[in-house]
């Protein structure tokens, strides 16, 4: 993969928090208008902590919490968006987050290939998976899981996705299994606020703080490959990863749904995913589908390769290969 | 039209509701503060599940949708299935079933409230609720089914609310009400009741993800178990209403709701069988979660008692109503009508939505039970929604015991 110029180092201005912003009457009305919805949903819910409180945190925070869609925002409002979370992050943890905006590259389709014979499942892509996108440690979030699996069956169901024993073990292989990324995805369609979508180059991303936690796009997925967060994630801050990116690793909130994102902070900037860059054995294989000469191109190209599930159309960029 | 000197105007009507719903003999009081305790439990359940998130029920990132959905899948059934009423009553013009298409109507209502809850409660984000609204955020319609149920839920609640407040308003000033003027409304709630349980049984049926859910026959037979358990709900409704009030219930009326659940009830059963027989006359991957559902997989049995017990109490309740033993006596169609409807909730609830879920598209098998909370909060919306039942029908009874004196 070509190594891409990092652009998103214009998120120092954190001086001014409140972003003397200049309300049209359009505006006014809309904000008007959520005001109202606000209000009835602290009086359903009996509590808007700190929602009207005053202060820098709590302006900030009625400011995140009428923000649009992050499809919809001009880069301004983007800009805006991620300076307000790099300063809450400050205020409430400590923590010195860098939150970046990056849009996808031109000419880039991200996929991703499994090598079934090489993985000896040792985990160690889960691990930094956990690390670099700031799972929860609370509930052990994954988005990896690893099925240890006997021979004569190449689907996930008859393995074992909880093993605790020395690995490898003799006759058998082992399956990594996350989001696939497909192209037709049915969690796109079955999301009522349209708080996920694909990317263009291939990332099927959450919009977190659009997110409604309903939990229809878990219903619609056939790989288990989405997770919701139950309770408040906790990240312990000496653990986190600072460098985040607004559709990836940046902290998540309780009720919302999370999933891989193929890292984009990392992949966007022409690294690869911290599960690729730790895999011991080289069982995985990501890259640029358009880039004729990409390693990714080559595995689909002399190896025989198949998908999970492919009777229901859901075309997953994310292949199974065999040596 | 005629007596425009008895028009009462709209806040004497407000106001006479009010004071009706308030006055009552010592036993209605004590049901009053039942209902309100059993809310009150529901709310400060919620106050909980607000602070700890989600993680406050037993669900998790496999069984997704729980004892929430599960309540709120079988409530729109019921609320449904009072088109069962209305259609014989407003278009065949059925003299007996049109002196209870009030309760009908209302029944819908406090079904539809609940249903309505039911979905907010189960949102990990009730704040952000705001985000699916139209103009202010963003409605994914027409693709996502979730939307399809937001609008017909909505539109049917409002059918079922203007229609028998503008004849009961008319009832309440004496004045015959202006057929040309809420006849359309009924036709249109009539369409909309299919829409609502058809779109909400679209909402599992559109997933291939899940084969005990991907199954053409979901949409009737969501429709066939409504028409046994909606009616089978009003009759029980009908029975409290005959023995605890002034307003008699003919037997005629009885007889022709038995009618109707049976023969709904029993289409509900040959629908059952053919499921069930495709499931496990050659038994493939997909039919896993029936056999999750009906025998256990992997050792995890949670649904197995539940599922017989509602299939015995299903057949017991139907073939009772079949027999009639007791010519329509409302003491034996009272307890028939329960079971029946406490089958077909059991069935068409948890046995629904969590084999669905179960085992997960990745194999794993998990049983799921509610926690406190979430039991806490559906008590409290179920109460909740009798409450609402009983607050409309009251004045609605009055006032229509008052309008057929004169």
């Amino acid at each position: 993969m070509d190594v891409r110029k990092n652009n998103d180092g214009q998120k120092q201005n954190i001086n001014d928090p409140l972003q003397s912003k200049t309300y049209g009457r359009r505006e006014f009305l809309k904000g008007a208008v959520k005001a109202a919805a606000l209000g009835s949903a602290a009086m359903v819910s009996g509590c808007g902590t700190g929602l009207l409180g005053s202060g820098e945190e709590a302006a900030l925070r009625r400011q995140e919490f009428f923000k649009k869609n992050y499809r919809l925002m001009t880069q301004q409002e983007k800009d805006e968006t991620v300076r307000r979370l790099e300063r809450l992050a400050k205020i409430r943890r400590g923590a010195d987050v860098h939150i970046s905006s990056q849009e996808p590259i031109a000419g880039a389709l991200f996929g991703y290939a499994f090598n079934v014979t090489r993985c000896e499942g040792f985990m160690e892509c889960v691990a930094a998976c956990v690390k670099e996108n700031n799972l929860d440690r609370k509930s052990r979030t994954q988005y990896i899981r690893i099925f240890e699996m006997e021979p004569g069956e190449m689907t996930p169901d008859s393995g074992d996705g909880k093993y605790y024993h020395e690995v490898p073990v003799e006759d058998h292989f082992y399956m990594g299994v996350q989001c696939f990324h497909c192209e037709s995805a049915p969690c796109i369609k079955a999301c009522p606020t349209t708080a996920t979508w694909q990317e263009p180059d291939g990332i099927v991303v959450v919009d977190y703080d659009w997110c409604i936690g309903c939990r229809y796009c878990i219903a619609a997925c056939p790989y288990y490959g989405r997770r919701f967060n139950w309770n408040e994630p906790h990240v312990p801050l000496q653990e986190m990863t600072k460098k985040q990116h607004y559709l990836g690793n940046r902290m998540r909130k309780r009720g919302q749904m999370e999933k891989c994102t193929f890292c984009v902070q990392r992949s966007r900037e022409g690294r690869l995913p911290a599960c690729v860059e730790a895999c011991p054995t080289g069982a995985r294989v990501f890259g640029n589908l358009l880039d004729p000469k990409s390693e990714i191109r080559f595995v689909l190209k002399h190896k025989k390769v198949f998908r999970l599930k492919e009777d229901l159309s859901t075309d997953p960029k994310y292949w199974y290969f065999i040596d | 039209m005629a007596k425009k000197s008895s028009e009462k105007g709209f806040v004497a009507f407000v106001t006479d509701i009010i004071s009706w719903n308030l006055s009552g003999g010592i036993g209605y009081q004590l049901y009053l503060c039942l209902l309100a305790a059993f809310m009150v439990l529901g709310i400060y359940a919620y106050f909980v599940q607000f602070n700890l998130g989600l993680a406050a029920t037993n669900m998790s990132d496999i069984v997704s949708w729980g004892f929430y959905i599960s309540n709120f899948t079988f409530l729109v059934g019921v609320a449904a299935a009072s088109v069962m009423i209305i259609l014989p009553s407003y278009i065949f013009k059925d003299k007996d079933l049109h002196k209870v298409v009030i309760i009908g109507e209302v029944v819908a209502i406090g079904a539809l409230v609940m249903c309505l809850m039911f979905v907010f409660v189960d949102l990990g984000g009730p704040l952000q609720a705001w985000h699916m609204m139209p103009i202010i955020g963003v409605f994914n319609w027409p693709t996502s089914l979730l939307t399809w149920d937001v609008l017909v839920l909505n539109g049917y609640l409002a059918l079922n609310l203007m229609v028998p407040a503008y004849i009961v308003y008319c009832h309440y000033n004496n004045r015959k009400p202006d057929e040309r003027k809420y006849r359309p409304f009924v036709f249109i709630s009539i369409f909309w009741a299919f829409a609502i349980h058809l779109v909400t049984a679209f909402l599992y049926e559109g997933l291939p993800a899940r084969p005990f859910w991907n199954n053409p026959l979901m949409g009737p037979r969501f429709l066939a178990s409504a028409f046994a358990a909606g009616p089978a709900l009003i009759t029980v409704v009908l029975v409290i209403i005959n023995f605890t009030t002034t307003f008699k219930i003919e037997s005629q009326v009885f007889n022709k709701l038995r009618r109707i659940i049976v023969v709904s009830a029993i289409i509900n059963l040959i629908m059952l069988f053919s499921e069930i027989f495709k499931e496990f006359y050659l038994p493939t991957h997909h039919s896993l979660p029936a056999v999750y559902l009906y025998f256990g997989l992997k050792g995890h049995s949670a649904l197995v008692p539940w599922i017989w017990t509602a299939i015995s109490i299903n057949l017991i309740g139907t073939l009772t109503l079949a027999f009639n033993p007791g010519n329509n006596n409302p003491k034996v169609l009272f307890p028939a009508c329960v079971l029946l409807f406490l089958g077909i909730w059991i069935e068409k609830g948890m046995g629904l939505i969590v084999p669905g879920l179960v085992p997960s598209p990745l194999g794993e098998v998990v049983d799921y039970a509610p926690s406190w909370v979430e039991v806490s909060i559906t008590l409290g919306i179920l109460a909740l929604g009798i409450f609402v039942v009983t607050m409309l029908i009251r004045p609605a009874l009055i006032i229509e015991q008052r309008f057929q004196a004169e």
